[in-house]
């Protein structure tokens, strides 16, 4: 006689009481044109635009659910909102940053002679004439790029072994003892050195060794050291800790030494995180200008000489360019070069990074499944 | 075969394990040295000026009245760099760790890396070619309409260099440490807690409110605490875009500078006395970031003990 | 070209807690001996001391001699790397070196050493060592290509001729086959019995059919209690162990009544 009957409806129970699917997509387009309207009235631009629809979006989403949901949920679409909403935030420098550089930059990369000439006799009587009669833009920052080249590769050259075996020491030797946990405390500490102290500490280092002024790009070299030490101390050890332990015992057991169980065995294994995070550490000091304002001076002539003499490099380059226009009455043809310097410098710290990321993946040991 | 004694050694003999562990040790020691060596150079180099009679010192009234303005100065900056930055870090983080679909996350902190990864002067040069001349309609709409409050004292600056901005850009620059700690510290949130909290019915928020910023707390403010040292030391920022001067409560006027900016500007054609000068300031840059790492590296290594017992 | 192990008195410390306590037994040569007992009664622990493999875990120390015919390890001026060329040992989990081929995993005893070795006598070592490991007609066409590419079993028979390969007296195993499928560990098993005729085996296993089938003789430890030491309770051909043993608790153990 009774026969079940499921109940018809339009909505399962279970989504009783919540928004539509689409009510987001409703709220972002009613924003954006209630947006548009009101920059209509105040005067239009594209960011002013993409704020007021923002928030506009905001409020009309929480208060939509907070009448249809409630408030617990509403609190959840707000918190979703303010935290999506910061990430984009956060994207804006990184895109306006790019975006300016390259702008900027490229007429300045483009100029003939750019990258293979320096700066030697070039006078502000050039670039008067270049922004007056519209004479090319003459100079480039071949004196610069190679005095960057050097100075990192010498900081490199003292950082690395210093570094490494610094992690080995607290990784193989340290077993927890009060001094390897005392230069783990002062590592993390030294991570923490403003680049210009470290500046200071290496002209003061010079001064007091060599003799007052001593400005040349082993100065430099030795100030980013002490920026690129620590980090290359850091991700060493961490690579170091993830080689398994059985491979140490496994070498052990086989009679082999300590240090050649290291050397063969433990390094071999974590070489390629080794070599990125040493090539990370690269793309962070390579980009840093206060030490090597305070330790290598200016120059607009080449110098193949870290040992001797004051040295150019890209960072110190944009930076005397932009306050020191080499035409103060024209400082657009400073400007450009400056531009074009700053679009290889994030050329280099790009490439690095991608190196970085190539050299993890392709020095992995090989599993040859 | 021929039995070998146990006493014999072979290979290649125990000096080798003497040496490599020497060569290790030393330079765990020569770090340290390192460290040491930078307190006591910038102490031996700044005695002079330290030391020098008030009147031969640059302003003319010693050591002291030269250099607690540009203390000031460098704690403003810093200060507007943490207020701006801070939300939006651990906004990101956040997002990054609980909000952004599992396969984006890793990419989208990719993205938050490469902040990090573009060098100072670049900032600095966008700060003041870009960032200054469009914000400075802001400011003048703060001079108008809040010029009541003394940070926004008008009339405002109308290139844009002033140290508000110079904050801004500091902001950009520490926002990716403050973000990548946060993140893994949110990361480490233990997965038990988080299910708890969404099995009692809770919204993601109020998971999040429940039990990851409680346990992120100590991480998140030692992060702060690091953003707080990069953005104290960082130099380019604030020497390539603030017109500096005297100390001044207004945000939005040219005016003020920090210890990082005085030296990079005045260093290279520095001598003397002056040089002693610049050194010292270094000395107390160093003094005042040391002791915020310090800080924030105790608050990581009690929270590492903390969570290592549960 | 194989030795026998004597034990006397040995104490094992992990710092201040005595981990294994008054250990005297007799290895002979050429012969398989199985370790056997509940989990953490020492029996690892005391296998690593025969070797001076424990001395790699910080503040683990004995006290007391291990013989290897009649020389102290542990007697002043013994070097544990020449102890450990002489004494080689294989792990729970298969460890070939992720960076080296499967030709250079078996030489690494020799490479690592910076031992000179002409090609021919390397190869002639590789192919006595993996022939020795019953791994050479499954791996004779690949030498070249690494080590981690194997399957388990296959990893765990190249370790074995990592070990054999340096030439030693005395071969240890910590449960070699724990982390093996059943088939892989059959292999193994066939390949220690083939291993007695040259070495002195010694085997730490959980399984005690294991111990049955492949053992000469069984030591049993056991342990009272967590915090308390662990101790060797009884001794004696396989045979005897399983079937007639003079201790209550090995009997409860053999029979199945614990651990």
């Amino acid at each position: 006689m009774t026969s079940t009957l499921t109940p018809v409806r339009k909505r399962s129970a279970l989504t009783k009481g919540q928004l539509p699917k689409f009510a987001p997509y409703v709220v972002l387009a009613l924003a954006l044109v209630v947006g548009a309207a009101i920059m209509a009235v105040i005067g239009f631009n594209a960011f002013g635009w993409g704020i007021v629809s923002a928030i506009l979006f905001t409020a009309g989403l929480v208060g939509w659910s907070a009448a249809v949901e409630g408030g617990r949920k509403a609190k959840d679409k707000l918190a979703t909102c303010l935290v999506v909403g910061s990430f984009l935030v956060a994207l804006l420098p990184l895109i306006s940053v790019i975006w300016t550089v390259l702008v900027n930059g490229l007429p300045g990369l483009l100029d003939p002679g750019f990258l293979t000439t320096s700066m030697n006799g070039v006078t502000g009587a050039f670039d008067n004439k270049s922004v007056e009669e519209g004479a090319p833009v003459v100079g480039g920052i071949y004196h610069a790029l190679l005095g960057t080249i050097q100075i990192t590769l010498l900081a490199t050259v003292i950082s690395v072994p210093v570094g490494l075996l610094t992690a080995i020491y607290l990784v193989e030797y340290g077993e927890d003892r009060p001094l390897a946990r005392a230069i783990t405390f002062f590592v993390d500490v030294m991570t923490g050195i403003p680049s210009i102290v470290a500046g200071l500490f290496a002209a003061a280092f010079f001064f007091a060794v060599v003799g007052p002024g001593t400005k040349t790009g082993a100065v430099a070299a030795v100030a980013l050291s002490v920026l690129m030490i620590p980090v290359v101390v850091r991700s060493s050890e961490e690579m170091l800790k993830i080689v398994p332990n059985e491979l140490r015992e496994a070498a052990y057991a086989l009679g082999v030494r300590k240090w050649r169980t290291i050397l063969k065995v433990v390094i071999p294994t974590a070489i390629s995180g080794i070599a990125s995070g040493v090539t990370l550490a690269i793309a962070r000091v390579i980009g840093e200008t206060a030490p090597i304002l305070v330790t290598a001076g200016f120059a607009t002539n080449i110098n193949s000489n870290v040992f001797s003499g004051w040295m150019a490099s890209l960072p110190t380059f944009i930076y005397t360019q932009i306050l020191n226009p080499t035409s103060p009455s024209n400082p657009d043809p400073s400007s450009q070069r400056a531009w074009g310097a700053a679009l290889v410098l994030i050329i280099l710290v790009m490439l690095l990074n991608l190196g970085a990321r190539l050299i993890a993946r392709i020095f992995a040991p090989k599993t040859g499944r | 075969m021929t039995t070998t004694s146990l006493t014999q050694s072979r290979g290649a003999g125990r000096a080798g394990d003497k040496v490599f562990s020497g060569a290790a040790l030393a330079a765990g020691c020569l770090i340290l040295a390192v460290l040491f060596g930078v307190a006591l150079f910038l102490v031996v180099q700044a005695i002079p000026a330290l030391v020098a009679s008030p009147d031969k010192i640059q302003g003319g009234e010693g050591f002291f009245a030269y250099i607690w303005p540009i203390v000031i100065g460098t704690v403003i900056a810093a200060v507007i760099a943490l207020v701006i930055a801070t939300p939006v870090a651990i906004g990101v983080a956040l997002f990054i760790s609980h909000f952004a679909p599992r396969g984006l996350a890793s990419g989208l902190g990719y993205v938050i890396d490469l902040l990090a990864a573009i060098p100072s002067v670049v900032y600095g040069a966008w700060g003041a070619a870009f960032l200054a001349r469009e914000i400075s309609p802001a400011y003048d709409w703060l001079a108008n309409n809040m010029g009541w409050l003394p940070i926004f004292q008008g009339p405002a600056s109308a290139t844009g260099k002033t140290i508000l901005t110079a904050g801004i850009v500091l902001a950009v620059m520490v926002l990716p440490i403050i973000t990548s700690l946060s993140r893994e510290i949110f990361l480490q949130t233990p997965k038990l807690h988080e299910e708890a909290a969404l099995a009692l019915g809770a919204t993601r928020w109020e998971m999040i409110k429940m039990a990851v910023l409680p346990f992120g707390r100590p991480g998140i403010v030692s992060a702060v605490m690091l953003g707080l040292g990069r953005a104290l030391g960082e130099t380019m920022a604030v020497a390539l875009v603030l017109s500096s001067g005297a100390l001044t409560a207004s945000l939005i006027q040219s005016g003020n500078q920090t210890i990082a900016a005085e030296i990079a500007l005045n260093f290279p054609e520095a001598s003397g006395l002056k040089v002693s000068t610049l050194i010292a300031a270094g000395l107390v840059l160093f003094v005042i970031t040391l002791g915020v790492n310090m800080i924030a590296r105790w608050i990581i290594s009690r929270h590492k003990e903390f969570s290592g017992a549960n | 070209m194989s030795k026998r192990i004597d034990v006397k008195d040995l104490n094992v410390y992990y710092g201040k807690f005595l981990a294994v306590e008054d250990v005297n037994i007799n290895i002979e040569a050429k012969s398989v001996t199985a370790f056997i007992g509940p989990s953490g009664c020492g029996k690892s622990t005391f296998l690593r001391t025969l070797n001076r493999m424990h001395e790699v875990i910080p503040g683990a120390r004995v006290e007391g001699e291990v013989l290897l015919d009649g020389d102290n390890l542990y007697g002043p001026g013994v070097d544990p790397v020449t102890v450990r060329s002489q004494i080689g040992m294989v792990f729970q989990r298969p460890n070939p070196f992720p960076t080296m081929s499967i030709r250079d995993n078996v030489l690494a005893g020799v490479k690592l050493n910076n031992q000179k070795i002409s090609k021919g006598e390397a190869d002639a070592l590789v192919e006595r060592s993996l022939q020795g490991a019953n791994l050479w007609n499954e791996v004779k066409d690949r030498l070249a290509k690494p080590g981690s590419g194997l399957s388990g079993g296959q990893q765990q028979r190249l370790c074995i001729a990592r070990a054999i390969a340096v030439e030693p007296q005395v071969i240890l195993m910590d449960e070699p086959c724990s982390a093996l499928d059943p088939i892989s560990t059959l292999a193994i098993e066939d390949l220690i019995n083939d291993l007695k005729d040259q070495y002195t085996v010694v085997i730490v296993t959980h399984n005690m059919q294991q111990a049955a089938r492949v053992s000469d003789r069984t030591a049993f430890f056991n342990i009272a209690g967590t915090g308390k030491p662990g101790k060797l309770i009884e001794v004696g051909d396989t045979h005897t162990i399983f079937s007639n043993p003079t201790q209550k608790a090995t009997e409860d153990y053999v029979s199945g009544r614990f651990g």
